[in-house]
């Protein structure tokens, strides 16, 4: 809903200063969006993804060319963008993706479940590139995870979902204090009255698991 | 490197919204999506390969086989070279109405999602996807003229015939492969798509004047005929590459599958953000 793509039921919202529903041409040109599968198409190579969201993201065609190169070095990708996408691992993906969404320079960067189903290694790396971007660009991250450890370590500000509903909010540590647990894991039980693996549709579950097959 | 020279400062995407800007963005993106989609097509070329096999044998063993039934060609002297245009369209139908598929399968990547949260106007996500299924027609149409050529089939060849054909060619294609989205966004799963792409595009292949002349076909069928654009496709395709008189009904055919083209387009672009959910 927040970029843009499903209409809200209620209410509004402002993204970067604008409207989602009343701008949201203005919406969608500040913001970077990863969705949780693999959005760079297998059948092309690292540089052609890279060309083909700056020109679909509005990237001024003087600045195309110098942009995608600080992309590249941005994200560490100098070895692999004449290869397919088809050949990467499950990180290099991830981070060709986080690359395609920097084009724009967006001041809000929208990523869904970015570790999911990457190795512990791959999964670090993710996460320093993503810490980098933060502090030296200054861009607003929002991540969804079900790991509520890498919340906890990474996460300036913490929002519970459950069911669709906000069930708390607050900092890690005012979290913690609010329901007295020693970890976030904790923290959602309380907050949501139930275990963390119940919810989700069988289709939600089908999608993750290939999608986890397809990363390897 | 350091924060503002090397990095990103936020929020430098300027944006226009006056009609002028709102086209380019369209026609730039339309361009973009379609790149893509040829670019896809260069890395794997053995596609397109695979694909002109069928064609081929509509021509060749079809075409050699029912050469001898009169009543068929149309009054045009070569059956092969009367269904030549037919089997041009067919290849291209076949190839825009399992379209959707590719949208559905991009559907469940991410990709779409991807795309709609971009400033690209959803038209231009529609008409890039459909322009992508006519360079794969065209391409196909190529290796087709080619085959044409060395076989010295009895094609009236000239210039303006093969660009106009494969422009028409080329609409026809997009237009079916909007008509695929709009499917895609309905039945909005592969399985299910898979059925459908067969129940729709082997009618609308039949139900036209792609492999005999409407004349031949019993009253209801074609009524049927008459409004399926596919016959207005090959009929404006066989006017244009065989020697045949071309009267003002090519306009007729140029219309009627533009028409096409601009509906379904529209009512692609409409039903799009439907097939995410």
């Amino acid at each position: 809903m927040l970029t843009t793509v499903l209409k809200p039921t209620a209410g509004r919202a402002r993204v970067a200063g604008h409207d989602t529903v009343a701008e949201g041409l203005h919406v969608r040109a500040s913001i970077g969006y990863i969705p949780q599968a693999i959005s760079v198409d297998a059948a092309l190579t690292g540089r052609e993804s890279l060309e083909f969201y700056a020109r679909v993201s509005g990237v001024p065609r003087r600045e195309r060319e110098a942009r995608i190169a600080q992309a590249i070095e941005t994200m560490g990708l100098e070895t692999m963008v004449e290869r397919l996408a088809r050949t990467y691992s499950g990180g290099m993906l991830r981070r060709l993706e986080v690359a395609t969404a920097l084009l724009t320079r967006p001041r809000v960067l929208f990523l869904d479940e970015p570790t999911v189903g990457l190795d512990p290694t791959a999964r670090r790396l993710v996460w320093e590139h993503l810490h980098m971007l933060r502090e030296e660009e200054g861009t607003t991250l929002l991540v969804t995870t079900h790991m509520m450890e890498e919340a906890e370590r990474h996460c300036e500000r913490i929002a519970i979902m459950d069911l669709g509903r906000l069930a708390a909010q607050g900092s890690p540590q005012e979290l913690r204090e609010e329901y007295g647990a020693a970890s976030l894991d904790d923290v959602f039980a309380a907050a949501t009255g139930r275990e963390i693996v119940e919810g989700g549709s069988f289709r939600d579950v089908r999608q993750q698991r290939r999608l986890s097959r397809r990363l390897g | 490197m350091s924060a503002s020279s090397a990095g990103f400062p936020a929020g430098s995407a300027e944006l226009r919204l006056d009609p002028l800007a709102r086209l380019g963005r369209l026609v730039f993106g339309t361009a973009a999506i379609a790149r893509v989609e040829a670019q896809k097509l260069r890395h794997d070329n053995l596609d397109i390969l695979t694909r002109s096999v069928q064609p081929l044998l509509w021509l060749f063993v079809f075409g050699t086989a029912l050469q001898h039934a009169r009543s068929l060609n149309g009054g045009y002297g070569d059956y092969r070279a009367y269904i030549a245009p037919g089997v041009m369209a067919q290849a291209a139908l076949f190839v825009a109405i399992f379209y959707g598929l590719a949208v559905i399968w991009e559907r469940d990547l991410g990709q779409l999602q991807r795309l709609l949260a971009t400033p690209l106007p959803r038209l231009g996500i529609v008409l890039g996807k459909a322009s992508g299924a006519s360079v794969r027609a065209i391409v196909q149409a190529f290796v087709l003229f080619a085959v044409l050529a060395v076989a010295r089939i009895d094609i009236h060849w000239s210039v303006l015939g093969v660009l106009g054909s494969i422009v028409l060619l080329a609409l026809g294609t997009a237009a079916f492969a909007c008509l695929s989205m709009v499917l895609a966004a309905v039945v909005k799963t592969r399985e299910r798509f898979m059925g459908i792409g067969q129940l729709v595009a082997m009618p609308l292949f039949f139900a036209s004047s792609a492999l005999y002349p409407l004349a031949l076909l019993p009253v209801w069928l074609r009524a049927i005929a008459r409004v399926n654009p596919l016959t207005y496709e090959v009929e404006g395709m066989r006017r244009m590459l065989l020697s045949l008189p071309v009267g003002d009904a090519l306009w007729i055919d140029f219309a009627v599958t533009f028409a096409f083209l601009a509906v379904f387009a529209g009512l692609a672009a409409r039903l799009y953000p439907r097939a995410i959910l």
